[in-house]
């Protein structure tokens, strides 16, 4: 078992300090849950954070949700899901060996992924519209309808027809409390740190794919693949529980 | 050394069904946090609870299923676990701190009262 | 003429081949994947950081000889401080013992050729020199004033000093510890050797182990805490502002999360070290091997639990202060059982006071001392009088000087002869380590008795009653200066003179000691399989059990 796996190639399948391909492969999927677990933990200061302020000033809280889109985030997290969906596949691709399926699916992740970022943008830009950035122009005197821009507008009326339609009804508060600028520095701390994952995960699926290319992976050696797979589906959790902490807490 | 996942492959409709029922928790996410459950069910926090609940069970299906936790090893289960536990510990711990605080947190105004006007001396 | 074949009458000495003359170039050393010769670079990399800090010590000590200071600027004073604290704690002891002893031993300990990940040991190092370029950098630019601690608001928005660039520098080198304990933790369950299960691994490696753990669980929090603060600072705007409702305690909750832990990442690697050099100079097995690796893995979880010990008059609840100091108490119980169990290991053991001992023994009373002084400041009422006090000061140098550094010294002169191949002078060695005992307690003992007395900390001036044990003070570091100097001098002399070691001068056990002084890069020419018993110093015969 353990003699075909050393193969004399440019690129020897086992490194030097391990015995066989399965101590290697086992060793890597173990670092890689240990870098995993320091993420749980990076995120996790945020998370307590903001859970602590929530508890302390839960109406400035909801106001801020309020002024979230919950449909952008919605359709954010199916998208999100989507790619995650298309990882374990490209993963799957990887087991069995085949590097042509490995590109399709890493594109098709890239793909979803680059579609989040860019529904992120958009929030990024209604927010900036809204006065609601921390720092560049947050007022707690929303601006005035004429203020908006065509875009925007189109967003702030849906929400006003489906806070009006929900039971009961959600009112936002005429002026913004002060500590509303607490929730919205979160809001721009959290899903920036997440969104600089997604992108530093792009960059990786990048090189993979160039790697698939060049034919680096087979069903005995495809370890960047399974540790990135393990990387791109935590990102995915944390937005998971992202989404109801920043959009879904909207009741009293 | 054990074999753990050895070129476990898993099957297509797996995934598939996942990313279904993940989906379906999503919308169910959506319907409830719409409805006031606290209002409706006198309590505190249900919205809350019922949300962090679905995002759980979420995250357990991608833990389990599209990062290979099922087919793993007892000390991956035990890493992927033991980082929940720390952030527990950072959540659980800190929190006794905020909870049991007797005072009313700090509203942001300053409480800075100019002293009364008097006559001017050399500063 | 026939011909004669050339057969040279003299042949020169043939060299033997280690990791340390296996190639020569720089090139060589820069890009090496040897954990043996990354150790080395660690080495050179945080002796050099430990000057440099020093240097901050010697500031604070020299103004604090007169009860006016002498620095022109109070905040010249608390500059001092701060890269005394900083340097100390991230660039020093932090790395100490893991970065140089747990790269080059663990992989020679568990019988493996090197660590799980070699290029991301190479990564840690560089890593770690580039963090400390960027706090150089900041201390070229002016200097950091906030004290090692970075309390808000002060630091993220109100201290004029290079803040972001010293959260950064700290940020990378937090990476670099992480990627370290990383390692550490894949290797000690991937890579042991066939038969040496989890029982027979040094309690050394149990150390470690429990080390990395804090490692890899406690540093992200200060990194995203880093990140919060540098936020803060660079925009003037951020969450622990009172303005917008922030809580600067929260930042505490947070920072302490990870800075108590730290200090027991500067201490197990201690223990590990105390586990190898009294069980070596005792030739006996560990009392209750089982009990001291437990207790690392205990003092890791426990020593999470503790964190607002530092808070108590913050401005927590005291309900919350309450939980936090019955849970202080409980951490000391295992450190306690790991002092008893070496103890009971020295007792009717055949003690030999070789300088790996010498500090090993000073290290127990030292860190016994200080590690008492901590329950003492984790009782409520007695921390409200002592909190910010000279008490607090002599307490963690206590632990972390009187403990870390003697661990460290412990151990380059334990593992001098396998890493360089030479002996040094145990002459100079037994003479330094009494300079440093008896510099180190008049440094230190009498900031207890000025703290008690109420003299506080981080001020760069004090009433006047407090000079005669500033003075003490200042003596003793003078004392302990030299002390630290003088291993230098000997241990550089004895690679060019010293005498060669040969492969076990210490007749100790350990699967590092069956290699050649100094080991070939591969380390093992065969993989080790491992039959007996750790510490089987009862089998050894009593002709080998002879140190010279």
């Amino acid at each position: 078992m353990a003699e075909d796996l050393v193969i004399e190639s440019p690129h020897s399948l086992v490194e030097h300090q391990f015995e066989d391909r399965f101590q290697q492969k086992e060793a890597a999927t173990l670092g890689m849950w240990t870098f995993l677990a320091t993420e749980v933990l990076f995120f996790g200061g945020l998370f307590v954070s903001y859970t602590i302020y929530r508890h302390q000033y839960p109406e400035a809280f909801r106001q801020g949700t309020l002024d979230m889109k919950w449909y952008l985030g919605a359709i954010n997290t199916a998208v999100l899901l989507l790619s995650s969906f298309f990882m374990a596949l490209a993963v799957r691709a990887a087991a069995v060996g085949s590097n042509p399926k490995i590109i399709r699916y890493l594109v098709l992740t890239i793909v979803v992924g680059s579609l989040f970022l860019c529904i992120k943008v958009t929030e990024y830009y209604i927010d900036y519209r809204e006065r609601l950035v921390p720092a560049l122009n947050f007022s707690e005197a929303r601006p005035r309808e004429d203020e908006l821009g065509g875009f925007t507008r189109t967003f702030d009326k849906f929400d006003e027809w489906f806070d009006s339609h929900v039971s009961p009804p959600i009112g936002k508060a005429a002026v913004r409390p002060r500590n509303e600028q607490l929730f919205m520095l979160f809001y721009f701390i959290m899903t920036g740190v997440h969104a600089t994952h997604m992108i530093i995960g792009i960059a990786v699926m990048l090189v993979l794919i160039w790697m698939a290319h060049r034919r680096r992976f087979s069903a005995e050696w495809h370890n960047p693949v399974e540790c990135f797979g393990l990387y791109w589906h935590f990102v995915d959790i944390v937005w998971v529980f992202l989404f109801p902490a920043l959009y879904l807490l909207r009741n009293p | 050394m054990a074999p753990t996942d050895h070129d476990h492959v898993v099957p297509v409709w797996i995934y598939v069904a996942v990313l279904i029922a993940l989906l379906v928790l999503l919308v169910l996410t959506l319907v409830t946090a719409f409805f006031d459950l606290d209002a409706r069910f006198h309590s505190a926090h249900l919205n809350m609870g019922v949300a962090v609940f679905i995002a759980m069970c979420k995250a357990f299906l991608i833990i389990l299923f599209f990062m290979h936790v099922k087919y793993s090893s007892r000390v991956v289960w035990a890493f992927a676990g033991a980082a929940f536990v720390w952030l527990g510990i950072l959540m659980t711990l800190t929190l006794t701190d905020y909870i049991t605080r007797p005072q009313a947190p700090t509203v942001a105004v300053s409480p800075y009262v100019p002293a009364p006007a008097e006559a001017p001396g050399p500063r | 003429m026939t011909a004669i074949p050339f057969v040279s009458v003299v042949e020169p000495p043939r060299v033997r081949e280690t990791y340390l003359n296996a190639t020569h170039t720089l090139r060589s050393w820069l890009l090496t994947r040897d954990h043996k010769r990354i150790g080395i670079l660690y080495a050179l990399t945080i002796t050099f950081m430990f000057a440099i800090a020093a240097g901050g010590a010697a500031l604070v000590r020299i103004n604090l000889l007169t009860p006016t200071g002498i620095l022109d600027e109070p905040s010249m004073y608390n500059k001092a401080f701060t890269v005394h604290g900083v340097l100390m704690v991230w660039w020093f002891l932090v790395p100490s013992i893991p970065t140089t002893f747990g790269n080059f031993l663990i992989p020679l300990m568990i019988g493996a050729r090197d660590l799980a990940f070699p290029r991301l040991n190479l990564a840690s190092w560089y890593l770690f020199v580039i963090s400390a370029v960027l706090i150089l950098a900041v201390l070229f630019f002016g200097g950091l004033d906030t004290g090692w601690t970075f309390y808000t608001p002060y630091s993220s928005l109100f201290s004029n000093t290079h803040v972001t660039l010293a959260v950064t520098a700290i940020f990378i080198n937090g990476f670099s510890s992480i990627f370290t304990g990383l390692n550490f933790i894949v290797s000690i369950h991937k890579m042991r050797a066939p038969g040496m299960t989890w029982f027979r691994l040094p309690l050394f490696c149990w150390a470690l182990y429990a080390t990395s753990l804090i490692f890899v669980l406690a540093t992200p929090v200060l990194a995203i805490t880093l990140v919060l603060i540098g936020i803060e600072h660079l925009l003037r705007i951020g969450i622990f502002d009172p303005v917008l409702g922030g809580d600067p305690v929260l930042f505490q909750h947070l920072f302490w999360f990870y800075s108590h832990p730290v200090v027991y990442i500067q201490i197990l690697p201690t223990f590990g070290v105390a586990s190898e050099v009294v069980t070596c100079f005792a030739r006996k097995r560990p009392f209750g091997y089982a009990a001291i690796a437990f207790s690392s893995l205990a003092i890791a979880l426990i020593g999470f639990l503790v964190w607002a010990h530092h808070m108590f008059d913050a401005g927590i609840s005291p309900y919350s202060g309450l939980v936090f100091s019955i849970l202080s108490f409980a951490v000391a119980v295992p450190t306690a059982i790991k002092i008893f169990s070496w103890t009971a290991t020295l007792y009717k053991g055949s003690v030999a006071l070789e300088t790996p001992m010498l500090y090993i023994l000073g290290f127990m009373g030292l860190f016994t001392m200080g590690g008492l002084t901590g329950v003492m400041l984790a009782t409520l009422g007695l921390d409200m009088h002592m909190h910010d006090t000279y008490f607090v000061v002599a307490h963690f140098h206590y632990v972390m000087v009187g403990g870390g550094v003697m661990g460290y010294l412990a151990a380059v002169h334990f593992w001098w002869p396998k890493i360089t191949g030479k002996l040094y002078s145990e002459f100079w060695g037994k003479i330094s380590a009494a300079i440093i005992f008896i510099g180190f307690n008049l440094t230190f003992f009498p900031q207890y008795v000025a703290g008690y007395l109420g003299m506080p900390r981080r001020y760069h001036s004090y009433p006047p009653e407090f000079q005669v044990y500033n003075v003490l003070s200042t003596a003793g570091a003078s004392i302990l200066a030299v002390g630290y100097i003088l291993p230098l001098i000997y241990l550089l002399w004895s690679l060019k003179f010293g005498e060669d070691s040969g492969p076990n001068p210490w007749h100790a056990l350990g699967l590092e000691w069956t290699t050649p002084s100094p080991p070939p890069t591969e380390n093992f020419e065969e993989t080790p399989v491992v039959s007996a018993p750790p510490y089987a110093y009862d089998l050894q015969s009593p002709t080998a059990a002879a140190v010279t």
